[in-house]
């Protein structure tokens, strides 16, 4: 009989993870990734100067003919834009603004950017949280369903009607809402959001059922498709074969083996969604009158309003930087591999 | 640790209380008539270790996993009973199938790296089950983890059981599965080739640890392995398998010292030795797949003993010895079989060497790491110097270097007196034309968009051989020497078996018409006939073409029969070199001794 005890050390094949920096590694790996995101703010901050003030005659663009006859006022945008110093300067003044909170004034209504700014964009986000809420169960439920029948009738069944979800625009889902529950077929909800301006959409819950299933709809077809294709994967891998072959009953196969190892391309597909709904779902909020950020943006980019237009920009690439930021952590936290990686 | 099995064979087959049956199993495809693998008979009794051995795609994880009332995705369970006690597992409701696995009867998976779930601390998947089922308390069931761990020798505090399996060897992960699927005391193992891809130390200890515990616990064990080796070492029965049908069954004694059916002896007539160099001859032709075997015996077409009624008549199991069957209507006819059939004088010591490639001094850095040290030796014309090693060792690296894909080295490497450049874009047209590289896996290293007869072409063009119409003459000129027809000309290489894409592989490293090949690892993706049929094209290229090889194995026996000098690695060192029968006859380091010790062997 062979001396099991005799078998060598086998701690010596792999060194123990070293966990005493695990802490630091975290907060040196947390601080790079903030100063990348800072970075990253900083040049699309470069670029929407650039695009919006620097290259031509701002006042030109936004008095259009008037440009010639109306002096007084030329003068007067001059002033406000501060058309007589150096671009250098103009942008240090309104980096300097944004980062204490003052990004100037509107050129439209002459009030403070950040009073106009801020009720829509709270709006928007609660509306895209709204939507994340609903739309990330189902997504996944549809995904499991989808998987659990994976090339028979439920299954292909799922698959066209996603597909065809997909392929269609936004403002045609927003607009067959309408049209069943609001105005040709039923009656039950309203079909815009009627709020007095300062006074949030979600007072009245109602208005807020279409533009959130119409984005439900929008968006859950593709994290829907993505997470069903990385579980039929992970359903063909060895570990789910094995966790099979150990006797465990397929619910749990399918929720701790499977959707564990299958969520984190999900995660990932829908912080790209979501950061993608808070830039704006513009027809959609058109279809709705929803009072978001999409409607001020295209609103501000028609009138020429230029402080307007650099805020809103500022903040959407906001958003976008830190939804990725999110959802590369939980990524990392959420994959073994890259989190021992991390803290050893 | 081959003095361990064999006792008590008297009252091993009789009884099946405790152990498993199969009887009449047939397997098929889903939606077709078509088997995977038909009229399989095995007992298993308690405390047995039965081998079953067959090559790829002769159905052996088929009739493993149907042990378990499973087939994988495709393939249906037709007919024939699993009786486990007086319960058929085949046709109980899946409630109570799935009731006994894991628990009565348990399945280590093939490559325990990718069978355990990323995502679970081991710990907890190790328990996963018993948690499931209630089986015990918290506490009773982490003790049973802790035992389960110590009886694989692996240690089990917190810390480790806190692990994730990526944090673990390879050798770990297998004996974590090991003990996972030991801990609820199964009655039946089916082990699915579990030390494939292991190194020979790890591979042996974890043979050892298996065994040990089968046969303490009293379990019946199927080891599912295409190793006739490692059978050797660990198995009391033996089954061999080819295309879905056991063909030859019997004593592990019986069927390597008596073996049978002619392909089980065409099987042990390509394995090489590590006593003496043998001339290994492989099997003509390529195993069967589904859909394709042939009428009457399955293996008639590729049988140097069959006659006409070979393919009309289907040969049952007939008795050759008591406890002893073949499926063969020749069996008693064909003569007997030796195991030194083949043999050959090894490679002689004292020959007259022409150094070709001389590397002093070489040592290997990935980025700031240095993974080898100063390694020196040299090789001669039509000489086979061989690279062994177990996995880390550095052997790899040094072919790389020498074949010019890694650039960071120290040192010389003399190609006839000049020395070579550091890495491939730094050598002349005829260094590189003249040095030339055969990859591991042959499933990656040929485009898969490509033609063979565009992918053997390719060098002859580079170099300025050959082109047009003439190119493609040399081409199967080529394949006709790598013993590959015409026909495959316009196929790509997904079409073809492994065996088959590794010799495109050599046809094109000889297009080249090179007078040093690099082999990596050439055959440990390939079955063991095919194996024998590579190294016998390499040993003919090297008498008709006197190309001197670098031959990088982990497999010593393999060296045996290929090469003439060995270079021993560890750790990025040269621990022992010379020729290879010195070195293998009377090796003076103690690790040449371990690792030679460890080796599987038939013989």
């Amino acid at each position: 009989m062979v001396d099991v005890a005799a078998l060598p050390d086998a701690l010596e094949e792999v060194a123990p993870p070293a966990s005493r920096h695990g802490a630091a590694a975290w907060g040196s790996w947390l601080l790079r990734r903030l100063g990348l995101a800072v970075l990253t703010l900083w040049l699309v901050s470069v670029l929407v100067f650039v695009a919006t003030t620097a290259l031509g005659d701002p006042v030109r663009a936004i008095l259009g003919k008037d440009y010639g006859s109306d002096k007084a006022r030329v003068a007067e945008l001059e002033a406000q834009l501060h058309l007589d110093q150096s671009p250098v300067t103009r942008y240090l003044h309104w980096l300097g603004g944004l980062l204490t909170g003052d990004p100037g004034s509107s050129i439209a209504s002459q009030r403070p950017v950040s009073e106009l700014v801020g009720a829509n964009v709270v709006n928007t986000l609660v509306l895209v949280l709204l939507a994340a809420i609903v739309m990330i169960p189902v997504a996944f439920g549809i995904a499991m369903i989808s998987a659990n029948f994976r090339r028979r009738r439920p299954d292909t069944v799922i698959q066209t009607v996603m597909l065809a979800m997909a392929a269609l625009p936004e403002f045609v889902i927003g607009i067959l809402l309408v049209a069943v529950f609001s105005t040709t077929v039923l009656h039950v909800l309203p079909a815009v959001t009627l709020s007095a301006p300062g006074v949030h959409p979600w007072n009245d819950p109602k208005t807020m059922i279409m533009p959130v299933a119409t984005l439900v709809l929008a968006v859950a077809p593709y994290v829907s498709r993505i997470v069903r294709a990385t579980l039929l994967e992970v359903l063909d891998s060895d570990y789910v074969e094995l966790a099979r072959l150990k006797g465990i009953p397929e619910s749990v196969v399918m929720r701790k083996h499977a959707l564990l190892n299958a969520i984190v391309p999900g995660i990932q597909v829908i912080a790209l969604q979501l950061a993608w709904l808070a830039g704006g779902v513009v027809l959609v909020e058109k279809v709705f009158n929803y009072p978001g950020v999409g409607n001020q943006l295209v609103d501000s980019v028609n009138n020429h309003d230029v402080p307007m237009v650099q805020a809103l920009s500022m903040i959407i690439a906001g958003v976008y930087v830190v939804v990725n930021l999110v959802a590369d952590l939980l990524s990392i936290l959420l994959t073994p591999r890259a989190r021992t990686a991390i803290s050893s | 640790m081959s003095a361990t099995t064999s006792d008590a064979s008297g009252s091993r087959r009789s009884t099946t209380a405790g152990g498993i049956a199969v009887q009449d199993l047939r397997v098929s495809l889903t939606g077709r008539d078509v088997d995977v693998v038909d009229d399989i008979d095995l007992v298993l009794s308690p405390g047995e270790v039965v081998g079953l051995v067959g090559e790829s795609g002769s159905g052996k994880t088929t009739v493993g996993t149907s042990l378990l009332g499973y087939a994988r995705p495709g393939a249906l369970i037709e007919r024939g009973k699993v009786l486990y006690g007086d319960r058929d597992v085949l046709g109980l409701p899946w409630q109570q199938v799935r009731q006994l696995r894991g628990e009565e009867i348990a399945y280590v998976p093939q490559d325990p790296a990718s069978a355990l779930n990323p995502s679970i601390r081991i710990g907890k998947q190790i328990v996963e089950l018993m948690a499931l089922r209630g089986i015990g308390t918290a506490e009773s069931r982490l003790e049973g983890a802790r035992a389960g761990l110590a009886e694989v020798g692996l240690p089990n505090d917190d810390d480790f059981l806190r692990r994730y399996a990526h944090q673990l060897s390879g050798g770990q992960v297998q004996r974590v599965a090991l003990a996972m699927a030991f801990l609820p005391r199964p009655k039946v193992l089916v082990l699915d080739e579990p030390t494939t891809g292991l190194d020979v130390t790890t591979q042996g200890m974890v043979l050892d640890t298996m065994g040990a515990l089968c046969r303490s616990h009293g379990v019946a064990a199927l080891y599912v392995t295409h190793d006739l080796a490692v059978v050797a070492t660990i198995a009391d029965r033996v089954a061999v398998m080819y295309a879905g049908q056991v063909v030859e069954l019997g004593d592990r004694d019986q069927i390597f010292r008596r073996p049978s059916h002619p392909y089980t002896r065409a099987l042990l007539d390509s394995i090489p030795h590590l006593r003496q160099a043998r001339a290994l001859a492989g099997i003509p032709g390529r195993t069967p797949a589904p859909g394709a075997r042939p009428e009457g015996c399955r293996f008639h077409d590729r049988c140097p003993y069959a006659v006409e009624a070979c393919a009309t008549t289907l040969p049952q199991l007939v008795p050759v010895d008591p406890g002893h069957d073949a499926r063969c209507i020749r069996v008693g006819e064909i003569g007997t079989w030796d195991i030194s059939l083949g043999t050959v004088p090894d490679a002689d010591p004292g020959r007259q060497r022409d150094v070709i490639l001389r590397i002093e001094d070489l040592d290997v850095y990935y980025g700031r790491k240095k993974v080898v040290h100063d390694v020196s030796f040299d090789l001669a014309n039509a000489e086979v110097v061989a690279l062994v090693g177990e996995s880390g060792s550095g052997k790899t690296t040094i072919s790389r270097c020498v074949g010019g894909l890694h650039r960071e080295w120290q040192g010389t490497i003399d190609f006839e007196g000049s020395p070579l450049g550091k890495g491939s874009r730094r050598r002349s047209v005829s260094d590189r034309k003249r040095i030339q590289y055969i990859f591991q896996n042959p499933y990656l290293s040929l485009n898969p968009r490509l033609t063979i007869e565009q992918i053997v072409k390719r060098p002859m063009e580079l170099f300025g051989i050959a082109s047009g119409r003439q190119a493609t003459d040399k081409v199967v000129e080529l394949l006709e020497q790598v013993a590959l027809g015409p026909a495959v000309l316009r196929l790509q290489a997904s079409r073809l078996s492994g065996g088959e894409r590794q010799r495109v592989a050599i046809a094109r490293a000889l297009a080249a018409e090179p007078d040093v090949l690099v082999c990596d690892e050439v055959t440990s993706a390939l079955d063991v006939s095919v194996q024998g049929s590579i190294v016998a094209l390499l040993e003919e290229l090297r008498k008709s073409r006197g190309i001197s090889m670098l031959f990088v194995t982990h497999n010593l026996a393999l060296v045996r029969s290929i090469a003439a000098r060995v270079q021993i690695l560890n750790g990025g060192r040269v621990v022992e070199s010379g020729s290879v029968v010195e070195v293998m006859d009377s090796p003076k380091e103690e690790y040449t001794r371990r690792l030679l010790a460890n080796s599987p062997r038939i013989d």
